[in-house]
């Protein structure tokens, strides 16, 4: 762990002295290389202001010198943490663009495994959030149930983290019954899972009175700023593409969106948890269901979509997550545009943590979820 | 999707861009020529992923972007297109609705020597990041904004990655 | 056989010393392999068997490494502030009885003297973060002595309680008075005070406080003030911290056992001794090392307000619950 931290400079503000404290880009708090410049009037925040970039590497520009397959590796590096959903939005694009028909059984096994890696996401939030509020170890027991996950996405793609799975039209490869026994099992080992970590963590008092009433983020505020995913359900709105803007085949599936109104850190908190809960049922209808058939349809070789512009908007684990691809009918595409949701979801945090203690305003940039690269792309 | 919200939007867009074209699915799209595209046009949500596109003239953009903020849709994206083929700049503006299924887009058109867009960060306070970081890449200048400084490129960056005559940081 | 004065204190300074020592040491690997056991992994296992030697490793480590004093930096302060906090700790082991004739010095105001000490342990951190001139040290500073100075309060008034309880500051004598088997010892002693479990857990939060451990780790909440007072101390300058801050545990729940749990004297009523104070005292830390990997960190203003809204109506009333009792029977 290193230690940085820069003193800037000390102005005297009417009656108040504020000095200007760095939340550098190396700090515990910060998960990943982000950089918030908080003028402090003592313990209280006047102003915070993000500085992002530090780990920019231009995927748009990338996006305009290799064809349409060479930039699928691409898309699971933007958000590592839930690379399957990012990887989708893209493929989702391009066959939209080019008219390619995706056969059913790619589509559930899409969902099974975007789900799972939801699943996986969460838990990392979950661990990462409680090692920012003080409580170690919880990180660790999220991250032995992860590993399952793991195991099951690598005996089926051969990645743990950034998996490249989907194809134009469909999959890479099939899946094969140890995935989808592994994948059964997992959903009965994980529902208790969820209970001890009710009891251990959810109703724990002091882990209460740290997140109840703090960050408050109304629903107006994310409609202004376009913040998603559980930014948005924490404020009460339930918006969530999976039902409002319905992709693949979400709408063959039976599963509850979790909101709640206090738009504070516990109600984002809670989305979250139930969230894990809700893909939970999602993976049981789906292994249930799951129809034969080819894992990948008729493609050409060399995708060429006609010209125009297309989107495809996808429920990523942060939030929405749509990518805007613009053809001019070559092989190589002529713009790629990530809209990353951990983007807009920084961007309100300069106007929600204005007067709040250090204290209470990590633990709502905590509740946000962020992911640097995602929003430095 | 609701009929309605979509329609009132169609005449109020309509009125703004005083265009009288009539509704026509537009799917193909010929590149950099901007007069083949009609002003206010019904897409098909399969074919492209939103459901109304509106080509706004630069001077009734804030406006259009307050109509949308009443009827409460969330705000996006900005993308920036660079069009050098035709010596134009692309802005296309992404909203979509919380509570319904319905998408708008909204375009503006600017000469790529002169690339100066007003600002909607008063009506979308979201829009300050979006619309930095269209500049980063473009160079695309949004009166009225505070503080365009790099967002995501180096603070002393004086050059814009994605027009696509750049060959490299010289 | 009595061994000569000067001969008998030296050999308790050679003694003592070396407590502190291998305590700081060695609890610094029970809290590693605690800490790995709780969640699920096995801790250090490669220096040594099970890791044994791992502190003398980490002791090697912190000692080559350069000692900086950063530029700016107040120098006396900087370098004092480790010396302050390591020496009262050590002091306050010099009136503790670890065994029927193990105490340093018997004096009568022993109980007194270790909370004299124990504010000193206070300053030494201000003085360190202070002193360090760096806005996270100096945040950090603010909340310690605003955290000890709301925790000593209700600590002192459950000592009050104690004091009339046991009618005597000698903690050999306050020990003596729980002889016989444990139903005798001053935990249970509900005749004297009925609200004695209360009182024994308002010392133990106190104590948790005091010694700035989860959850009332503020001071060096690390998530968010990196490392708190101590983020420009380097090498062994750091290390005396935190051998401090394990000396300051040890003589936390030492005085617990002194006061609640009869010290020294055995359960069963048979064979008292040093064996059963070290037991005691022991499983006493593993419940701290216990509550620290198993809650989360409370807010600052949480955490005052639980000592000046809760802790001290609480012990007020055990105070005067206590003299009631005490007055009436």
């Amino acid at each position: 762990m290193l230690h940085k931290e820069q003193i800037t400079n000390h102005s005297t503000d009417g009656h108040n002295e504020t000095f200007v404290l760095n939340l550098g880009p190396q700090h515990p708090a910060t998960h990943g290389v982000l950089r918030v410049k908080m003028t402090m009037d003592g313990e209280y925040i006047t102003r915070a202001e993000p500085v992002c970039g530090y780990i920019h590497r231009m995927h748009e520009k990338m996006g305009e010198n290799r064809t349409w397959a060479q930039f699928l590796p691409n898309t699971s590096r933007i958000d590592y943490l839930s690379a399957m959903h990012y990887t989708h939005a893209f493929v989702g694009a391009v066959e939209r663009a080019a008219r390619i028909e995706v056969p059913p059984r790619a589509e559930f096994v899409r969902v099974i495994t975007s789900e799972l890696n939801r699943i996986s996401s969460h838990l990392v939030w979950f661990g990462a959030y409680l090692l920012d509020l003080g409580g170690f170890t919880p990180l660790l027991y999220a991250f032995d149930d992860r590993e399952r996950i793991l195991d099951l996405l690598e005996g089926l793609t051969g990645a743990r983290l950034t998996y490249c799975y989907y194809r134009f039209g469909g999959l890479c490869n099939d899946v094969d019954e140890d995935f989808i026994n592994g994948t059964r099992d997992f959903v009965h080992y994980m529902r208790p899972r969820l209970k001890m970590y009710r009891a251990l963590v959810t109703d724990n008092i002091i882990f209460r009175k740290r997140l109840e009433n703090i960050g408050i983020i109304d629903a107006e505020m994310c409609r202004k700023y376009g913040a998603t995913g559980p930014v948005i359900r924490g404020a009460g709105t339930p918006y969530d593409v999976r039902r409002l803007e319905p992709y693949s085949v979400y709408d063959a599936f039976d599963f509850d969106i979790p909101h709640y109104p206090e738009g504070d850190c516990m109600a984002r908190y809670l989305v979250r948890m139930e969230e894990i809960e809700q893909s939970l049922r999602i993976l049981e209808q789906a292994v249930a269901k799951l129809p034969d058939g080819p894992h990948i349809g008729k493609v050409p070789r060399m995708i060429k979509p006609p010209a125009g512009d297309y989107t495809y908007a996808v429920e990523a684990a942060r939030g929405r997550m749509m990518v805007r691809i613009v053809s001019d009918g070559k092989e190589i595409p002529y713009r790629v545009k990530l809209r990353t949701p951990s983007f807009a979801n920084l961007s309100l945090f300069e106007e929600a943590s204005r007067g709040m203690l250090l204290t209470d305003a990590l633990a709502l940039m905590g509740s946000l979820d962020l992911v640097i690269p995602d929003i430095d792309r | 999707m609701t009929a309605a919200p979509l329609e009132e939007l169609i005449a109020v867009f309509r009125a703004m861009t005083e265009s009288d074209n009539t509704e026509q699915e537009v799917s193909g799209w010929d590149e950099g020529a901007a007069s083949s595209r009609e002003s206010v046009a019904v897409v098909d949500h399969d074919a492209n992923g939103w459901h109304l596109d509106v080509s706004i003239p630069l001077d009734r953009l804030v406006e259009a972007a307050g109509v949308l903020d009443r009827e409460e849709f969330a705000f996006d994206t900005i993308t920036g297109v660079d069009w050098i083929a035709a010596g134009d700049m692309e802005v296309v503006y992404d909203f979509f609705h919380p509570g319904r299924f319905l998408r708008v887009v909204l375009r503006v058109r600017v000469r790529r020597e002169q690339p100066e867009v007003p600002t909607i960060l008063h009506v979308f306070p979201g829009a300050g990041w979006h619309e930095r970081e269209t500049h980063d890449f473009f160079g695309i200048r949004f009166s009225g904004h505070p503080d365009l400084s790099p967002l995501l490129l180096p603070e002393d960056a004086d050059y814009h990655p994605l027009r696509k005559d750049f060959t490299g940081v010289a | 056989m009595s061994i000569p004065e000067p001969f008998r204190l030296a050999s308790f300074v050679v003694g003592i010393m070396a407590f502190v020592g291998l305590n700081a040491a060695y609890l610094v690997w029970v809290e590693r392999k605690g800490a790995g056991r709780f969640q699920r992994r096995p801790g250090p296992t490669e220096v040594g068997y099970a890791g044994l030697l791992q502190p003398i490793a980490d002791a090697v480590k912190l000692m080559t490494k350069q000692v900086i004093v950063p530029p700016g930096a107040d120098a006396t302060l900087f370098r004092l502030a480790p010396v302050l906090i390591m020496t009262p700790a050590m002091m306050c082991f010099t009136v503790l009885p670890f065994g029927e004739t193990l105490t340093a010095t018997d004096i009568n105001l022993g109980l007194l003297m270790i909370f004299a000490l124990g504010s000193i342990n206070v300053m030494a951190i201000m003085l360190g973060g202070w002193s360090s001139r760096n806005k996270y040290a100096i945040i950090s500073s603010a909340r310690v002595v605003s955290q000890n100075v709301a925790y000593e309060i209700p600590m002192l008034l459950t000592v009050v309680t104690m004091l009339m309880v046991t009618g005597s500051a000698n903690l050999n004598q306050i020990v003596q008075q729980q002889a016989g088997a444990f139903w005798n010892w001053n935990l249970f002693n509900l005749a004297a005070n009925p609200l004695m479990p209360v009182t024994f857990v308002i010392f133990f939060i106190c104590m948790l406080a005091e010694t700035n451990r989860a959850p009332f780790d503020m001071a060096e909440a690390e998530s968010e003030l990196v490392a708190g007072a101590f983020t420009e101390y380097a090498g062994m300058g750091f290390g005396v911290f935190f051998m401090a801050e394990y000396a300051n545990i040890v003589v936390g729940c030492s005085l617990a056992t002194v006061l609640f749990f009869g010290g020294w004297q055995s359960p069963i009523g048979v064979l008292p001794g040093v064996w059963w104070f070290l037991l005691k005292l022991y499983l006493l830390i593993f419940t701290v090392v216990w509550i620290r990997w198993t809650f989360p960190r409370t807010q600052f203003y949480g955490l005052l307000n639980l000592s000046w809204k809760i802790l001290i109506p609480v012990s007020l009333a055990t105070v005067v619950s206590t003299a009631a009792v005490m007055k009436v029977f």
